[in-house]
């Protein structure tokens, strides 16, 4: 465990080594360690649930819209 | 458009341009570091608004010849979903501008006359509450749009172009041309905004919906 935690953190300093490319400030050491993947999954669970929610409002709108319409 | 193929659609593109849009490469730009990400989320919050806005004045005057209920219906209901996405490109727009140019609200020309023609659209809703006589409504709120809607134009396209911006793209340079030499920043940027286009449209068909749905009630 030791070891990997080790080898990890060696990693990460090298990462940072690699990333400045021309000097500009980039979010590449948050890339690299793959840490920004859980802000991505973040978002899209949060759109997904949203557009989820978009599709059942329209489903159950679809429903009233029907029963609007025989009930006349 | 009762299909559903273009909800999903819509879905699809949202959802790739929240990965593709913090995932793929952006240009190295000093100040706007990763934060030339926003470009994807903040403008298609803009396009959607100004898309609404324009079903919105396409109904207002189709209203004035028709003198149909539905009509007014569309054109109200329209201007209801645009002012949400007006609503989060000012907010977006105030927390990208802090950590760019240094403050929420720097009266920077573009700003101010977006918020402005946020207003202006706030002005039509309270127009419309204030008139009790619904062929009177439809008509006085209808010939409102019609001016509005230029002048929504004119604030946010030819105005700020005439002063010194921080916006990109003022000053004399059309849109975003500084970012959009970038060829891999258009394939998420172009589906980000018919995206939420889709999205907001979709927004303005279910509140369409109910709308009607509660006239039924009203005259039954």
């Amino acid at each position: 465990m030791k070891k990997i935690l080790f080898s990890l953190i060696l990693m990460m300093a090298t990462l940072q080594l690699f990333a400045q490319d021309n000097g500009v400030e980039m979010a590449d050491t948050l890339r690299n360690n793959g840490k920004i993947y859980v802000v991505v999954i973040c978002i899209v669970i949060i759109l997904l649930g949203l557009l989820a929610y978009l599709f059942s409002i329209d489903k159950r709108l679809k429903k009233i819209e029907k029963e609007s319409n025989t009930g006349k | 458009m009762k299909k559903t193929w273009w909800k999903i659609l819509a879905s699809v593109l949202v959802v790739y341009t929240a990965i593709a849009g913090l995932l793929l490469g952006v240009p190295r730009l000093a100040i706007l570091n990763e934060t030339i990400r926003n470009l994807y989320f903040h403008v298609p919050m803009w396009f959607a608004m100004i898309v609404l806005f324009s079903i919105s004045v396409f109904y207002s005057i189709k209203s004035l010849s028709t003198k149909s209920e539905i009509d007014d219906i569309k054109a109200v209901e329209s201007v209801n979903a645009g002012i949400i996405f007006g609503l989060l490109g000012l907010v977006t727009g105030a927390i990208w501008a802090k950590y760019t140019w240094g403050q929420f609200w720097s009266f920077d020309p573009k700003q101010n006359f977006a918020a402005i023609s946020v207003l202006l659209y706030f002005a039509y809703l309270i127009l419309r509450n204030a008139i009790d006589e619904e062929q009177k409504r439809a008509k006085i709120s209808a010939i409102y749009n019609i001016f509005a809607f230029p002048m929504m134009v004119v604030l946010l396209f030819v105005l700020p172009r005439l002063k010194d911006s921080l916006h990109p793209g003022n000053g004399g340079n059309p849109g975003f041309n500084s970012y959009d030499l970038d060829s891999r920043m258009r394939m998420v940027f172009y589906p980000a905004c018919l995206g939420w286009i889709l999205i907001g449209y979709w927004v303005y068909t279910i509140r369409f919906r109910i709308r009607s749905i509660e006239n039924k009630q009203q005259h039954n």
